[in-house]
């Protein structure tokens, strides 16, 4: 056999032996497209000149990475999109339902197996769920939404295993900046990773989501993970099908494999302007702080949301910092309402979007001014990535960041200790 | 007529948000308007720089980041005839083509700012004229070139309805 997971989920969706280096045409479970991306997604499709969209259920766009809409242009592109979906039947997730990546998991569009295409870099997300997702441009979008298939270059796969207990205080976002910082951003270019080990096991689904979610940023097509009990619990709790659970044969080829140890990792800060500049939080204490941003498809969860009000509770951040907390999904921000964690927020003088992107991509809802710093769960540092060229972004965990509001300055959140 | 190498400042990972910013993505739906926005926030005025034709060189990792195809729609719009660099990340890799881009891989410390430069697509070859030599290009898969010649991946598809003719 020797297959990684890549080449089975491949082989499986193009009826062909697929191995790295293959072409093949495989068919496409799931597609979508958010509001960066969807206008040209329905210009391709027209272009196509297919009348019809493959599967109307296997097809949705979401409106969030600019909403609502800050002005004329977007609010146009916007109402392209919801006239799409009725003139199509398909569904559209309108302004305040959330993250693209938080609603196609949690709507039980996919599940544990599938092959899913989504225009926009981070679908990597749904690898921690055992599922091979990647992001594509819009025509490669629409050509799916056309066909239901699309033409994949079957990938190399990097096999990481990671044991070792996280210390308190210390996340699966700190282990992931940690590996990308020693990878690179181009460390994995075109290749699968499939992460391994007790550490990875250890962790919840949605910790999980975060490590994969960042898999693009050392160049991955992908980053995928086995399904354990909890996958399976997770993916039969949400997915209106059945999850397929798909495993690498021990005899895996794989073109490198990696190890890491956790028990010693400390909170991990990615500098600007490169997601890969990662150092010990140690290096960058102190630094200070005009914005913090709690949220996004690599944050935006109830654990995360959880965290940063454990830290914040009955605290005040600290004066002149502007602390913007968005959920990734109406049903987590219903949750943290319950939880009473928006009140937390609120109370300690933080501002709470309404769920979607939020500042994440500098379109809205706190694009920095020349020369602020922003600390942020996003995945991105890019220079003007939240609006500005001439604003500097630092990447962390939650807790980091609720630690850093109260400050005003990058803070360790390992001082919270006894509130984690 | 000479076409000359426009040489980024920033060599290594530069990245979807670099060659157009995600302030312009939404805002602005005419290519060539979007065109004049390209590599703003790293560097000023390099649209005006280029004439129809022209290369852009750079090092590795070109690319990454963002998903956005408003990158290599911008790059054509600009005039430029083929990007060059050491290497490509995969989701631009694949967007490029599709919108008709031409991404050609080979090694780039040998190109200086303004280089004249000749592209030869059969040899596999980058022949830089003011400098005397001939740079090996890595051959660009079939299905790729086929994109090319059509225009893109749309063409093409509306040809042949699929993907089946080139496998």
């Amino acid at each position: 056999m020797r297959q990684t997971i890549a080449e089975k989920i491949l082989s499986d969706h193009s009826a062909k032996r697929a191995r790295a280096g293959d072409i093949v045409i495989a068919n496409v479970d799931f597609c979508f497209g958010q509001d960066g991306t969807s206008g040209m997604i329905i210009d391709s499709f027209r272009k196509l000149g297919v009348e019809n969209v493959h599967a109307r259920d296997r097809f949705c766009m979401v409106i969030d990475h600019s909403s609502p809409s800050p002005n004329m242009g977007v609010s146009a592109i916007h109402d392209k999109i919801r006239f799409f979906g009725k003139e199509h039947g398909v569904k559209v997730f309108d302004v305040g339902c959330g993250v693209c990546h938080q609603l196609v998991p949690e709507s039980g569009y996919i599940t544990c197996g599938d092959l899913v295409l989504g225009a926009d870099s981070h679908t990597c997300t749904y690898g921690a769920l055992n599922i091979l997702s990647t992001g594509v441009g819009s025509t490669d979008l629409a050509i799916a939404l056309a066909s239901g298939k699309n033409w994949f270059r079957v990938p190399e796969t990097i096999k990481i295993t990671v044991s070792g207990d996280l210390p308190k205080g210390v996340y699966s976002k700190d282990l992931i900046l940690h590996i990308i910082g020693d990878t690179g951003a181009d460390g994995a270019t075109y290749q699968s990773v499939e992460f391994y080990g007790k550490t990875i096991d250890d962790l919840t689904v949605d910790s999980r989501l975060t490590i994969s979610n960042m898999a693009v940023e050392m160049g991955a097509k992908c980053g995928l993970m086995r399904a354990d009990k909890k996958t399976l619990d997770w993916a039969r709790k949400h997915s209106l099908r059945e999850p397929r659970s798909i495993e690498a044969d021990e005899d895996a080829r794989y073109i490198q494999e990696l190890e890491y140890d956790v028990s010693d990792l400390t909170p991990q800060v990615a500098r600007p302007h490169t997601v890969d500049n990662v150092c010990d939080i140690e290096e960058v204490e102190g630094t200070p702080i005009d914005e913090v941003s709690i949220g996004t498809c690599t944050n935006g969860r109830l654990e995360d949301l959880e965290v940063a009000a454990k830290i914040l509770k009955g605290r005040k951040v600290a004066h002149g910092i502007k602390v913007i907390v968005t959920p990734a999904s109406r049903k987590i921000y219903v949750d943290a309402l319950k939880k009473g964690y928006v009140e937390t927020f609120i109370e300690a003088g933080a501002i709470v979007n309404n769920p979607g992107c939020g500042p994440c991509v500098g379109t809205h809802q706190g694009v920095l001014a020349d020369g602020e710093k922003a600390f942020s769960t996003a995945n991105r540092n890019f220079k003007g990535r939240m609006g500005n060229p001439k604003g500097d972004i630092y990447l962390g965990s939650p807790a980091a960041a609720a630690a850093t509001a109260l400050e005003g300055k990058i803070a360790d959140p390992r001082e919270h200790k006894r509130r984690l | 007529m000479t076409k000359y190498a426009h040489r980024l400042k920033m060599q290594n990972d530069i990245n979807t948000d670099y060659i157009i910013s995600g302030r312009y993505k939404f805002k602005i739906q005419d290519p060539k308007e979007l065109s004049k926005h390209i590599f703003e926030d790293i560097e000023d005025n390099f649209s005006a720089r280029i004439n129809d034709g022209d290369f852009l060189v750079a090092g590795e990792n070109f690319g990454c980041g963002s998903s956005r195809e408003q990158a290599p729609v911008a790059l054509r719009a600009s005039g430029l005839r083929a990007v060059i660099a050491k290497s490509y990340a995969r989701i631009f890799y694949r967007n490029a083509f599709n919108v008709g881009l031409c991404l050609v891989e080979c090694e780039t410390n040998y190109i200086d700012d303004m280089d004249e430069l000749e592209l030869d697509l059969e040899e596999n070859i980058l022949r830089n004229i003011s400098k005397g030599v001939n740079l090996e290009i890595k051959p660009i898969p079939r299905i790729m070139r086929q994109f090319l010649e059509k225009g893109g991946v749309v063409d093409y598809f509306k040809e042949f309805g699929g993907f089946e003719e080139v496998m």
